[in-house]
């Protein structure tokens, strides 16, 4: 029986990023650009997922504000980082107002501050809803997503309105995408291994009993939303410079709506299980695509059907709630020792025997 | 602004707001109940337009028979979702129910788009609801009249049938505690389906107005009306069925006299009922006419 060995588990880790770096070396040379665009959007949902695990798996309290997260990161990441030059250009209806306009800041930087201002929204949404019972924290978030929507279309001298903001540089590659991906996820595992994960746990489970051990509920569930929030942000900033145009309808409840599917599936509460989902989804949407395109099956003719595939969707998402609540992963998470003893089971056994 | 313009104004947000407290009330009732956001609600709205659509141009059906079919079958519709999707995970999480909620929302609109198509359809509005009178200045239009009618007579026979019924009296004590109510030999799940029932079709009656007003039907209509009755139901205390027809009212003139005011916010005109549920949220979260929240 192979035991947990912090060394050892450190170790293999570590490894296992360095060959996972090896592959997006080897797929950034190798890969066509088809496979590279799905590889960063891989690591982009990736992202999603942790963060929206956070508040609804780990936290408990049901968020529906993802897209609207996504729009506030996308739309001021890609304020900061167009030129003055471009900002004229594309600001056609009303001009660009004045200390916007100017500013044009490094890729990074932008990131870092899509970041900050959309987790400071979401501070700013959190108050006024964790006061009450975190119910109301669905219909909040949701009517928040519409909201973005609205401002996003409205407030033109800042967004430039229905048109969208286009012409953004193609920063994100895969080491920008992928890189943030670790990141994240190493922040994440390491908050939720904190004694701020274990209260979120707790809050989860039982609020009041949380509670009454003296933990202050609205101020865990504050933190869990901004700090999902923040990341959610960062990842719309990662977004916004890999399709380099983004517009007011872009960001649709249907985003939320495919991280919901992917934490679901995964098992809500496990990071592990996010990640993983991620990948299936991501890439395993790609792959539906077929079911709306024309196809010919066993002779005969099948015309594509637009919409069948969020059919498919939320029948398997009403479906897995119904039957099979765990997901992959339950509420596990991934151990060096679990996967360690799979593999070993077999030497053990021929120990035992002889 | 002169009496008139006034006048006029009132009307029409009147009449926004009985079609969301018509919405409301079923969201109300539905979380009395359960405790459960029925995010599903608003799409009943969409489904029951389809109905009484197909109804009058497919079959050609008079319409108060296309009407009155519209909430059977979005009446009936409600007793499906509950039974299929809310019932086997009523003793799980809460946050289970919620997920489950949003899918079958997801899963009817996008139905819908699969089988009908995404095309906005222009609904065939009987003769008896076109026109307006005119009183003075002021244009009274018919279907207005109609709608505060139908909403006043709904929420008698609903108020009628929570507190003078034997179903209205198991209803109110399912509020309290589902526990306790079925160990006194009630049959929960009836009352519950009767509940999902009798709130779809008062959201069949909201919707089949709700397209006279408006006369383009398509598949995500009712995401919004739904999002706005919630916070109706919200703002008149949630549970309360009064409440929630307040609310609506409240809602609607809020939406309609804001813009009214101020043509430039016109465009901000969605996101109203947002700053109404934060403002709630924040001075009186049990609404106008709520009590204490149960947990």
């Amino acid at each position: 029986m192979v035991k947990e060995n912090p060394t050892r588990d450190k170790l293999l880790t570590y490894m296992a990023v360095a060959a996972l770096l090896i592959f997006l070396w080897y797929a950034e040379s190798h890969f066509s650009q088809y496979s590279l665009r799905i590889i960063n959007n891989i690591g982009i949902f990736i992202v999603l997922a942790v963060s929206y695990n956070l508040i609804n798996g780990i936290a408990g309290q049901f968020s529906l504000g993802t897209n609207a997260f996504l729009a506030v990161g996308a739309y001021t990441s890609a304020i900061f980082t167009l030129s003055p030059e471009e900002k004229i250009r594309s600001f056609i209806i009303e001009p660009m107002i004045w200390p916007l306009s100017e500013i044009s800041l490094s890729f990074p930087l932008s990131l870092l501050l899509a970041g900050v201002v959309t987790a400071l929204i979401a501070l700013l949404v959190a108050l006024p809803v964790f006061r009450v019972r975190g119910d109301y924290l669905a219909i909040v978030t949701l009517g928040f997503g519409e909201v973005v929507q609205v401002v996003a279309n409205n407030v033109v001298s800042v967004t430039n309105g229905p048109l969208g903001i286009k012409g953004l540089a193609p920063h994100t590659n895969i080491w920008w995408s992928w890189g943030i991906c670790i990141f994240t996820v190493y922040c994440v595992v390491r908050l939720i291994n904190s004694s701020y994960g274990r209260a979120m746990k707790a809050v989860r489970e039982d609020e009041t009993a949380a509670e009454a051990m003296g933990i202050n509920a609205f101020r865990i569930k504050t933190l869990a939303f901004t700090c999902s929030a923040f990341f959610q942000g960062v990842a719309g900033g990662l977004l916004a410079h890999l399709i380099t145009t983004i517009s007011p309808s872009l960001f649709t409840f249907m985003l939320t709506f495919n991280l919901l599917i992917i934490i679901v599936i995964g098992g809500l509460g496990s990071t592990t299980g996010a990640v993983l989902s991620a990948i299936l989804i991501t890439w395993g949407s790609e792959a539906l695509r077929i079911v709306e395109e024309p196809f010919t099956f066993f002779g005969y003719d099948y015309s594509g059907i637009p919409g069948m595939r969020m059919v498919l969707f939320s029948i398997i998402l009403i479906l897995v709630m119904l039957f099979a609540r765990r997901g992959i992963m339950g509420r596990n998470e991934f151990k060096w020792s679990v996967l360690l003893n799979r593999f070993g089971r077999q030497s053990k056994s021929e120990a035992r025997t002889s | 602004m002169d009496i008139g313009f006034a006048t006029q104004q009132i009307i029409y947000g009147l009449t926004v707001g009985c079609l969301y407290g018509l919405l409301a009330i079923g969201y109300t009732m539905v979380y009395g109940v359960l405790r459960l956001i029925n995010f599903a609600h608003g799409d009943l709205l969409m489904v029951s337009a389809y109905v009484a659509f197909f109804g009058i141009v497919i079959f050609s059906f008079p319409w108060p028979l296309a009407f009155a079919g519209a909430a059977l079958i979005t009446g009936f519709i409600g007793i499906l979702i509950d039974r299929g999707a809310y019932k086997p995970i009523r003793k799980s999480p809460r946050i289970s129910a919620l997920i489950t909620a949003i899918g079958v929302s997801f899963l009817l609109e996008n139905l819908a788009l699969v089988i009908i198509g995404g095309r906005p359809k222009p609904f065939p509005i009987p003769m008896l609801f076109e026109g307006s009178l005119s009183v003075g200045q002021v244009k009274l239009p018919i279907l207005s009249i109609w709608v505060l009618a139908v909403t006043t007579v709904l929420l008698m026979i609903v108020l009628a049938i929570i507190n003078k019924t034997r179903i209205g009296m198991a209803m109110r004590a399912l509020s309290r505690d589902m526990e306790t109510v079925s160990l006194m030999g009630i049959d929960v799940n009836r009352v519950i389906s009767f509940t999902f029932a009798l709130g779809s079709m008062l959201a069949a009656f909201g919707g089949v107005m709700w397209c006279m007003k408006y006369p383009a039907i398509e598949p995500f209509m009712g995401v919004i009306p739904g999002l706005k009755a919630f916070v109706a139901a919200v703002l008149g205390g949630i549970g309360n069925v009064t409440g929630a027809a307040i609310g609506g009212l409240i809602l609607g003139l809020a939406e309609v006299l804001i813009v009214a005011v101020q043509p430039d916010w016109s465009g901000y005109r969605d996101a109203i009922a947002f700053c109404i549920m934060i403002f709630i949220l924040l001075t009186r979260p049990t609404g106008i006419m709520g009590q204490k929240l149960p947990d």
